[in-house]
C-alpha cells in the first residue's frame, strides 16, 4: 500500500508494534512473554465476547448492566472492572518478582525495556484501574443505601464515570496486544517521557489512559459530595452519618479538589509531546519540577483518596462483628477530616531531594508526621470498638485485624521518610517501594477486599463462604510479609526501585522470599476467585433473602437483600446514629409502609456507554496519530453529550402496587426466617434475620 | 559464608527453605552496604544516628497496638462467655486523652527531632573542616556519570576519586533526564536537573572503596547507572592527579557530545585535560548533547 494512504488510514502503526509479530522476528524470551500476554488477553477478551454471545446474554446485560443508572449496579461493574484489572497487576508483580530474583548478575528473563513498562503498568493499573474503581464501586453500591437515598444525585453522570474508567482500562489492556506501554512509571515525569527520549507510543497510551481516569474520578467525587450534601434522609444530621459515608464525602472532596492537577499534568505533557510545546522539556524554558509538583499535588492527596474508604470499611467492619457501637466517632470524624485538610499540605515530601532549602524540608516533614496524629488515633478507635465487644473471626474482621497490625509498621516507615535526611537515603529505594506497599496492600486492598465481602450479602442475596475467605487471608498476610518486608532491607542497603538487574549478591536471599511471597499474593488473590465460586454454587445454603446477616447498624441492612431498584419503599426517618440498631431494638423493624406510594427512578440510557468508549477509541487514534479516528470518535462522544441533553423522557414510574407486591413478599420471608444468634453466623441457618445479643 | 551456602544450595524447595532458615542470620551482612550497617562518612553516621534515635521512639508507638490489638481481639472473641459486653459503650474522656495527646507529643518530639536533623544535614551545608573543600563537578548523563574536576583540570567518568577525610562538594546538573545520586554509605540524594545546578556535601572518613548509583529511572541502561567511588590519603590522591593529567585524553565541547549519548561504558574513564567552563557550558545547554544526535541518525535510518 502506498505510504501515503496507510500512513493516514492507520497513522504510525506498523506491523513490527504487534507483540505477537516481534516475538515472532526475535523470539527472544522477553519478546515471547510479550507476545504471549497479547494472545492472552486478546483470547480472554474473544472468550468473554463469545460465552456472553453463546448464552444469549447480550441484550441482558445491555439493557439490565450496561445502560443501568441504578448506583449499586454501576458500583457492581466498577468492582467487576477492578476485578479484571487486579489479575493482571498482580500478575505483573509477581513477574516483576521472578525477574529480580533470577537476575542477580545475570539478564533474567525480561529485557530492560519490557521490565519498565511491566512497573509502569503494574503502578497504573493498580492505583487508577483497581483501587480507584474499587473506591468508587464500594461507595456507590454502599452510600447512597447508608444514607437513605433512592439513587446518587447525578445518575447519568455516574454512569459516564464508569465508562470513562472502563475506556482508560481498554486503553491500558489494548496497549498489551498493539503496541507498547510507557516505561516512565505510574507517575511519568519529564523530561523523560517528553518526545526528545521516548517518540513511540507508550507515553502517549499513558497519557490518555491516566486522563480518562481522572476526569472520571473528578466527575464521581462531585457525584458523590452533592449525594451526600444533599440527599441524606431526613433527620440524619452529620453526627448521625455513617463513618464509611463520612470517609466517603471526605474522599470526595479529595478528589475533586486533587483530580484536576493530574489532568493538567497529564494534558500538558500532552500539549508537549503532540503541539510542540515545551511546558516540561529540558530547552526552550520547559522546566520539570513544574510537573512534579503538580502531579504529587494530585499525588498526595490520592494516597488519602485510596486509604480514607478502607478506613471507613473498617470502622464499619469492626462495629459489626464486635456487636458494639464504634469506638469514638466523634474522635474518628475529626481524624477523618483532619487528614482530608493535612493531605493538600504536604505534597512535597515526594521530593525533598529535589534541592530545596532546609527549612522547606522541615516544614513539609513536620506537616507530614502531623498526619500520623489522627491516624493513630483511628488505629486505637477500632481497637478500643472491640473492647468489651462480641468479636467473631470472620474473613473482613480477620482482615481487620491483619491491617491493625501491619499498617503501623507502614505508618512508621511512612515517618522514617518524611524525615528529610533519612528520605534523602531512602528515597527511589526499595524501602519506599516497601513503604508504599505496606500502606496500599494491608491499608486500601485489605480494606476494599473486606468491604466487598461485608456487603457482597447485600448486593447479591447470599454470604460468601467463610473457608475460602479466610485461606484468602492467610496467603494475602503471609504472602504481603514475604513479599514486602525483605524489600526494607534491601533499600535501606541501597538496592534501587524499578531496576531489572542487581550486581549485589547479597541481595539475592532477599529477593528470592520476596519472589516467593509473590506467588502467596497471588495464591491469596485465586483463593479469592474460589471462594465467590464456591459461594455460587453454594448459594441457596447461603442466602439471606432477609438482608441484616451480620446484625449490623446501618441502614442499608434494613432492606432486603438484593435490594428494591428503589432502595427504600419509603425514605426512612433517622432518629439516632446507628439508624438501624435502634429501630431492631424498639421492634421498629420490618414493619410495611404506612403508604405505598409511586416512585420515580431514571430509566436506563446507553448514552454513558458510548461517550465513554467512544473517548477511548478517540484517545486510541491520538495514541496512533490516526487522526479521522480521533476526530471522528471525538465528535461522536460529544454528540453523545449532547443528544442526552436534549432528550426529556428520563424518568419511569414504579407504580405503588408493584411496590407492596413487593414489599410484603419479603416482609412475610421476614417473619417466616428464624433469627440467629450470633453464634451461629456462619451456619446456613442465618437467613439473613438477627436476634438481639444479650 | 552463610550467604555463600544458599547460594550453592539446589534451586528449588531445598533451596527456599534453607534461604528461609539463615535468612535472619544474613540480615546484618545484607546492610552493610548502605548507611544502616556501613556508615563511612560525617554525613551518613550522622544519619544513622538519627535513624536510630527515631526508631527508637517509632517502636515505643508501636508496641502497645501491637500489644493491645491481638488482646482485646483475643478476649473479647465470641466464644470468651466470661468476657464483659457493652454495646452501648463508645466514649471516654480519659481514653480520648489517652490516644490524642502521646501520640501528639511524640510528633512534637520528633519534630524537633527532624528540625535539628534537617538543618545539620542540608546538602547544600558545606562540611565544617579546616581543609578546604574538593569541588567536583558532576554530570548525569544516560548511564553513566561524568565527574570533573575544575581544580585540578581533569575528569573522569563512572570513577570518582577523592581524599579520604577531606570535604568534598557536589555541584550536579544533568545533560539529559533527571536523575538521582546517591552513595548509600556516605551520603544521601540529590537530584540532577538540566538547566539546573543542586549541590551535595559530604566527606569520607577512611580510604576504601564505596560505590553510588542513580536511582531515578532513565532508561534501558538505568540497573548499571552506577559508579565506584576511591578514596585514597592525600598524597595518594595528589599522585594520582599527578598520573591522571599525564593522560592525552581532554574532556571538552566535542568529547561531551559523544558521552552524552545514551550508551553503557563498561570501564571507568579518565581525561587529563579539561576545556575550561565545560560546566557552565553543560548546565547553560550551549552544547547539543549527543542523545539528540542519535535520535537524528535514528531517525535517518528508520
Amino acid at each position: 500500500m502506498d505510504s501515503m494512504v496507510w500512513h493516514s488510514l492507520f497513522g504510525r502503526f506498523v506491523w513490527i508494534d504487534l507483540p505477537v509479530v516481534k516475538a515472532w522476528q526475535d523470539p527472544t524470551i522477553s519478546n515471547i512473554i510479550a507476545g504471549a500476554a497479547a494472545m492472552i488477553a486478546v483470547f480472554g477478551a474473544l472468550a468473554g465476547l463469545g460465552l456472553i454471545t453463546w448464552l444469549r446474554k447480550w441484550r441482558y446485560l445491555w439493557s439490565e448492566w450496561f445502560t443501568s443508572l441504578d448506583h449499586k449496579r454501576i458500583g457492581i461493574m466498577y468492582v467487576c472492572l477492578a476485578v479484571v484489572m487486579i489479575v493482571r497487576g498482580v500478575i505483573e508483580g509477581v513477574l516483576m518478582r521472578v525477574q529480580q530474583d533470577l537476575a542477580v548478575n545475570a539478564p533474567g528473563i525480561l529485557a530492560p525495556d519490557h521490565f519498565a513498562q511491566f512497573f509502569s503498568t503494574h503502578g497504573t493499573i493498580m492505583i487508577f484501574f483497581v483501587v480507584m474503581p474499587l473506591i468508587s464501586g464500594l461507595v456507590n453500591f454502599a452510600m447512597p443505601l447508608q444514607i437513605g437515598a433512592r439513587d446518587v444525585a447525578f445518575p447519568f453522570l455516574n454512569s459516564i464515570g464508569l465508562w470513562l474508567s472502563v475506556g482508560g482500562a481498554v486503553l491500558v489492556m489494548v496497549s498489551l496486544v498493539i503496541g507498547e506501554f510507557s516505561t516512565g512509571g505510574w507517575s511519568g515525569y519529564p523530561p523523560y517521557t517528553e518526545l526528545a527520549f521516548n517518540g513511540g507510543v507508550g507515553p502517549d497510551y499513558w497519557i490518555w489512559a491516566v486522563t480518562m481516569s481522572s476526569l472520571s474520578a473528578m466527575l464521581t467525587g462531585l457525584n458523590f459530595a452533592v449525594t451526600i450534601y444533599k440527599l441524606r434522609a431526613p433527620g440524619m444530621s452529620w453526627m448521625r452519618l455513617p463513618l464509611f459515608s463520612w470517609t466517603a464525602l471526605c474522599t470526595a472532596i479529595l478528589m475533586i479538589f486533587a483530580m484536576p492537577p493530574l489532568t493538567v499534568a497529564t494534558l500538558l505533557l500532552a500539549a508537549d509531546r503532540y503541539l510542540g510545546m515545551h511546558f516540561f522539556t529540558n530547552d526552550l524554558g520547559g522546566n520539570m519540577m513544574n510537573y512534579v509538583n503538580l502531579f504529587w499535588l494530585f499525588g498526595h492527596p490520592e494516597v488519602y483518596i485510596l486509604i480514607l474508604p478502607a478506613f471507613g470499611v473498617y470502622s464499619e467492619v469492626v462495629s459489626a462483628y464486635s456487636s458494639k457501637e464504634l469506638y469514638g466517632y466523634v474522635s474518628l470524624v475529626i481524624a477523618t477530616m483532619a487528614i482530608a485538610v493535612l493531605s493538600f499540605t504536604v505534597w512535597l515530601h515526594h521530593f525533598f531531594t529535589m534541592g530545596q532549602s532546609a527549612n522547606v524540608n522541615a516544614f513539609f516533614g513536620i506537616l507530614t508526621m502531623l498526619i500520623g496524629i489522627p491516624t493513630g488515633v483511628k488505629l486505637y478507635n477500632w481497637t478500643w470498638t472491640m473492647f468489651r465487644g462480641r468479636v467473631r473471626y470472620t474473613a473482613p474482621m480477620l482482615f481487620t485485624l491483619a491491617f491493625l497490625i501491619t499498617f503501623v509498621i507502614g505508618g512508621l516507615s511512612g515517618i522514617i521518610l518524611a524525615t528529610p535526611p533519612l528520605d534523602y537515603m531512602m528515597h527511589n529505594t526499595l524501602f519506599l517501594v516497601a513503604h508504599f506497599h505496606n500502606m496500599l496492600i494491608p491499608g486500601t486492598l485489605f480494606g476494599m477486599i473486606a468491604g466487598c465481602q461485608y456487603w457482597f450479602p447485600k448486593a447479591f442475596g447470599f454470604r460468601l463462604e467463610e473457608k475460602w475467605g479466610k485461606r484468602a487471608v492467610f496467603f494475602w498476610v503471609v504472602g504481603f510479609y514475604m513479599a514486602f518486608m525483605p524489600l526494607y532491607v534491601l533499600g535501606a542497603d541501597g538496592a534501587t526501585r524499578r531496576t531489572v538487574e542487581f550486581s549485589n549478591p547479597a541481595f539475592q536471599p532477599w529477593l528470592l522470599v520476596a519472589m516467593c511471597g509473590g506467588f502467596l499474593i497471588l495464591a491469596g488473590l485465586a483463593s479469592l476467585f474460589v471462594q465467590v465460586w464456591v459461594s455460587v454454587k453454594k448459594r441457596d445454603r447461603l442466602a439471606v433473602p432477609v438482608g441484616d446477616p451480620w446484625d449490623a447498624r446501618g441502614l442499608e441492612w434494613s432492606i432486603s437483600a438484593p435490594p428494591p431498584e428503589y432502595n427504600f419503599v419509603s425514605i426512612p426517618q433517622v432518629g439516632h446514629r446507628d439508624a438501624f440498631y435502634w429501630r431492631k431494638r424498639n421492634h421498629g423493624a420490618y414493619k410495611p409502609a404506612d403508604h405505598y406510594r409511586d416512585i420515580e427512578m431514571p430509566k436506563n440510557t446507553g448514552w454513558g456507554v458510548i461517550f465513554g468508549l467512544g473517548m477511548a477509541v478517540c484517545f486510541f487514534g491520538l495514541v496512533w496519530h490516526i487522526w479521522w479516528m480521533a476526530i471522528l470518535f471525538g465528535l461522536l462522544s460529544i454528540a453523545a453529550g449532547l443528544v442526552r441533553s436534549f432528550q426529556r423522557d428520563l424518568h419511569k414510574i414504579i407504580p405503588a402496587a408493584e411496590i407492596e407486591a413487593a414489599d410484603r413478599h419479603w416482609l412475610a420471608i421476614a417473619a417466616a426466617a428464624t433469627p440467629v444468634s450470633r453464634h451461629l453466623e456462619e451456619t446456613p441457618s442465618n437467613e439473613g434475620r438477627a436476634i438481639w445479643p444479650e | 559464608m552463610v550467604l555463600r551456602g544458599a547460594r550453592q544450595a539446589r534451586p528449588g524447595l531445598a533451596r527456599i527453605v534453607l534461604t528461609l532458615c539463615l535468612l535472619p542470620l544474613s540480615g546484618c551482612g545484607a546492610l552493610s552496604g548502605g548507611f544502616l550497617g556501613g556508615a563511612a562518612g560525617r554525613i551518613a553516621n550522622l544519619e544513622h544516628h538519627e535513624f536510630l534515635i527515631v526508631s527508637a521512639i517509632l517502636v515505643l508507638v508501636w508496641l502497645p497496638v501491637f500489644i493491645l490489638v491481638p488482646l482485646i481481639a483475643w478476649h473479647y472473641r465470641i466464644s470468651n462467655e466470661r468476657a464483659a459486653y457493652r454495646p452501648q459503650w463508645g466514649f471516654s474522656w480519659i481514653l480520648e486523652g489517652l490516644i490524642w495527646i502521646p501520640p501528639t507529643l511524640v510528633v512534637v518530639a520528633l519534630s524537633v527531632l527532624l528540625v535539628r536533623y534537617t538543618t545539620r544535614l542540608d546538602p547544600y551545608k558545606p562540611v565544617a573542616s579546616t581543609v578546604p573543600a574538593l569541588q567536583v563537578q558532576v554530570v548525569a548523563l544516560d548511564w553513566k556519570w561524568l565527574f570533573l574536576y575544575p581544580a585540578q583540570h581533569i575528569a573522569t567518568v563512572n570513577q570518582l576519586v577523592v581524599p579520604a577525610g577531606t570535604p568534598v562538594e557536589f555541584q550536579l546538573t544533568s545533560g539529559t533526564v533527571m536523575q538521582s545520586l546517591l552513595m548509600p554509605r556516605l551520603a544521601g540524594q540529590i537530584f540532577a536537573m538540566a538547566g539546573m545546578r543542586t549541590k551535595l556535601n559530604f566527606e569520607i572518613d577512611k580510604p576504601g572503596s564505596y560505590f553510588g548509583e542513580n536511582t531515578q529511572y532513565n532508561g534501558d541502561g538505568f540497573h548499571a547507572d552506577k559508579f565506584t567511588i576511591q578514596a585514597m590519603t592525600m598524597p595518594d590522591f595528589t599522585r594520582w592527579v599527578a598520573q591522571a593529567q599525564t593522560s592525552g585524553t581532554s574532556m571538552d565541547a566535542a568529547a561531551y557530545q559523544n558521552l552524552s549519548r545514551q550508551s553503557l561504558v563498561d570501564h571507568p574513564l579518565v581525561f587529563g585535560q579539561l576545556a575550561p567552563d565545560l560546566f557552565k557550558d553543560i548546565l547553560a545547554q550551549k552544547i547539543q548533547p549527543g542523545y539528540l544526535a542519535q535520535h537524528h541518525e535514528a531517525g535517518a535510518h528508520g
